[in-house]
């Protein structure tokens, strides 16, 4: 296999699994001021993501030096045609650590609300703004071999949106099972109704998603071509549909993993779709950058394979690790003593 | 103004106002390290409550540095695409590692340290921060290992349009990026001891919690006198570095116009660009100049005038960035000094002066690291990568000027905003002062380690 094609697989491995991370803490603070009525559950809810956050978000700076280091020429178009979005994503971002970390430094009613906002707003838009992003680029953008021909408004196309509020479900039900099996009590217990309420919402959204595909992308071609790649999409709706079965049985963790599983095999389905193309082109499907006209050298792409294969096995090591010393629910009694959130 | 410009103002403040954090980083880091690792080794809870109280004001300045981190990283596509096409084959590849060796484990490790105080050993917590401390300084060694290829391009080849990588050795062991990264790292940690002793200094006035702020004191005043000597130290292999790889920096740095060996240094100069030469030239010291740059008293050194005028860097704002901070990192091993001497001789809370100047001194370690930068990337200039591509060649080609307003108007309530929020909680912080108890953390490691 050309190692073009590792880097492909690479690149769509560190977005999925991105959002698979990052998502939960996303949706988590989508549903802060839903479910975090009293002082004690917005604490438990900031509490929830507060160790891994940080972790979870250099998945998309790696996502992004990645494309930098593989596909520059993708990387250059792709972050200045969405200049703005990125923008937004990225001062959403800003907010949304900053929020996490000052929110408990002060006391007057007025500085905890203002954080609370940025963190509910810091969480909110960026899963839209990815959505409607992924969506464009699923898509295509409307750029030829004279530049880019399109504008704030035309990233905010029917199917686009439909991604970006595709992806605010995945992330409320994920973030909701996380608050869940991190949480006890009441604030519990409303996690699994939100996540019981939010499900039916998701599927439909997905099912929408993936027959709007067809029409709206030329994502389908692939799976013409090679239909055995069908099981990913497959394996999403299998997974979409687990999440509600053993929530039904209270099995929390079984239903967090079909919902990590989920978010990864939506991306995925779109990441094979798109397969040789980075960024399509709308307007010209001969500018397009694919993985073939896009990429660094082989020199580079070699280098750049060594040391993914010898880091990246001790990253995933270690966060797994740190993963499991939070494991436990969180108790109101050592969260009192020690916690500075 | 148009794109090119608005987007290298936008670099700037966003730059510099991301570095206005990661020195702190850099140093406090291994401070508080050192801090946890006394308290491992002696059960002494001063240096608990030590390693607490100056663990809180590192994670308020921390998280700023991580997401003005993530600008940095997306800004060189959002405004700078045409570079980015042109050098990603060679200067991706140190950004990616960068994430990937060392901002995972920085990030991941930060969230044991500060919610892990329960959950795992005494010996385990201290470890998470020595990870963290080396992992930030790792993550320093690669953005200047991207930065100093900027400066001094090595190992590649012009083809297929672009540059491409054709030696990754040249790349990980370009000395001048490894001069800069000392250079760099010793000034953060100069900047954080000035940061322990300035608040310590606060303290110490007002006679609170003496033992646990002289400790402090002490312990930063070697840290930072070791530092700031070797800031100096480095900073003469950096004019070396200078010298050979950017003549025309090192005569803006100096403005030095006219070609010739055995060139004097001169002490007072003001420059005057417009006729090529110096409006003021005071108390010459003969060869000293050739003797810096090229250690040999007789070296030729060039002149601005042999540079074409395109091809100069602004000579009065590099050279005034340049003396000050010269100026300024002198000033710093001065003050370092008297205060290791007087923690030697335990005069320390018996010199209200001197505590008095330090706590006024934390600015002036903040100003020399960015007049550091300044000089650096300005002196750079007109060049994006030196001698290779020039910084008006690297602009997105896509971009509409009224995007980089928006963006720039952004950036700056934006950041203005955190800045105000970031003092406005360290000062809180600092004046507040270390907690009294700390029975749960106590209670619970004690049940760890049985």
């Amino acid at each position: 296999m050309a190692l073009q094609t590792v880097w492909f697989a690479l690149w769509g491995l560190l977005w999925a699994v991105y959002f698979m991370l990052d998502g939960f803490d996303f949706g988590a603070g989508i549903l802060y001021p839903f479910l975090g009525r009293s002082e004690e559950d917005k604490s438990a809810i900031r509490r929830a993501i507060g160790p891994v956050w940080d972790g979870n978000e250099v998945w998309l700076i790696t996502a992004g030096g990645a494309t930098f280091a593989a596909f520059p020429s993708a990387y250059a178009l792709m972050f200045s045609y969405l200049y703005c979005a990125l923008l937004v994503i990225l001062f959403a971002l800003i907010f949304r650590g900053v929020a996490l970390e000052f929110r408990a430094k002060g006391t007057s009613a007025a500085w905890r609300r203002n954080w609370d906002v940025a963190f509910f707003l810091g969480s909110l838009l960026p899963a839209v703004l990815f959505g409607i992003a992924f969506g464009n680029i699923f898509r295509g953008l409307p750029f030829d071999s004279f530049g880019y021909h399109g504008t704030l408004i035309s990233l905010l196309n029917p199917y686009a949106l439909w991604t970006g509020v595709l992806f605010v479900l995945l992330f409320l039900v994920h973030g909701a099972l996380w608050i869940l099996l991190q949480t006890s009590g009441g604030l519990e217990e409303r996690a699994l109704r939100a996540v019981r309420s939010y499900w039916p919402f998701l599927f439909a959204a997905a099912v929408v998603f993936l027959v709007w595909t067809v029409p709206a992308t030329t994502l389908e071609e692939n799976y013409f071509l090679h239909p055995y790649w069908l099981i990913v999409p497959l394996l999403a709706v299998i997974s979409l549909i687990s999440i509600g079965i053993w929530v039904a049985q209270r099995k929390p963790r079984s239903a967090f993993f079909a919902s990590c599983c989920t978010i990864f095999f939506v991306i995925f389905t779109g990441i094979i779709g798109l397969y040789p193309d980075l960024i399509p082109s709308r307007l010209d499907p001969a500018s397009s950058l694919t993985v073939f006209n896009a990429s660094s050298s082989p020199y580079t792409l070699k280098i750049m394979t060594v040391v993914a294969l010898a880091f990246m096995p001790v990253v995933i090591g270690y966060q797994v690790w740190v993963y499991r010393v939070f494991r436990h629910k969180t108790e109101q009694r050592e969260a009192s003593e020690a916690s500075p959130y | 103004m148009d794109v090119l410009s608005l987007s290298r103002l936008q670099f700037a403040v966003t730059a510099a106002f991301h570095f206005i954090f990661v020195p702190l980083t850099l140093g406090l880091s291994l401070l508080v390290a050192f801090m946890e690792t006394r308290y491992v080794q002696t059960g002494d809870t001063m240096y608990l409550r030590m390693t607490q109280f100056w663990g809180r004001l590192f994670l308020i300045n921390f998280v700023l540095g991580v997401v003005t981190g993530i600008t940095m990283e997306f800004q060189f596509g959002m405004n700078w695409a045409e570079y980015s096409r042109y050098v990603g084959d060679i200067f991706g590849a140190p950004l990616a590692i960068e994430a990937t060796a060392a901002f995972f484990l920085e990030s991941t490790f930060i969230g044991l340290w500060v919610f892990g105080w329960n959950r795992v050993s005494k010996k385990v917590h201290a470890m998470s921060i020595w990870l963290v401390a080396i992992a930030t300084n790792l993550s320093a060694l690669w953005i200047l290992l991207a930065n100093g290829w900027m400066q001094r391009p090595v190992g590649f080849a012009l083809r297929n349009g672009r540059a491409e990588m054709t030696d990754f050795g040249a790349l990980v062991f370009n000395r001048f990026a490894w001069v800069t990264f000392a250079h760099t790292v010793l000034s953060g940690y100069v900047l954080a001891a000035f940061f322990v002793m300035g608040v310590s200094a606060y303290h110490l006035l007002r006679n609170a919690e003496v033992p646990l702020f002289r400790s402090s004191f002490r312990m930063a005043a070697a840290f930072g006198l070791m530092g700031a000597i070797l800031v100096a130290g480095t900073g003469d292999l950096s004019a070396v570095q200078v010298a050979k790889y950017q003549p025309a920096k090192l005569a803006a740095l100096e403005s030095f116009w006219e070609t010739r060996s055995a060139a004097p240094f001169t002490l007072f100069v003001w420059p005057d660009s417009r006729n090529e030469r110096n409006a003021l030239e005071l108390l010459r010291i003969p060869k000293a100049l050739s003797l810096m740059a090229f250690h040999e008293g007789d070296a030729e050194v060039k002149g601005l005038r042999d540079f074409p005028r395109d091809k100069r860097p602004p000579v009065l704002p590099v050279f005034l960035s340049f003396r000050l901070m010269v100026g300024l990192c002198l000033l710093l091993i001065l003050l370092a000094l008297i205060g290791f001497i007087k923690g030697v001789r335990g005069r320390l809370e018996r010199s209200p002066g001197y505590l008095r100047i330090m706590l006024w001194s934390i600015p002036l370690s903040y100003i020399a690291v960015q007049l550091g930068w300044l000089v650096t990337e300005m002196g750079r200039q007109p060049w994006i990568v030196y001698g290779l591509m020039r910084t008006s060649d690297g602009v997105s080609p896509s971009l509409r000027p009224s995007q980089v307003v928006a963006s720039l108007i952004g950036f700056t309530l934006v950041y203005g905003l955190l800045a105000a929020v970031d003092i406005y909680l360290l000062v809180k912080y600092s004046k507040r002062g270390p907690d009294d108890d700390l029975s749960g953390i106590l209670k619970s490691s004690r049940a760890k380690e049985a």
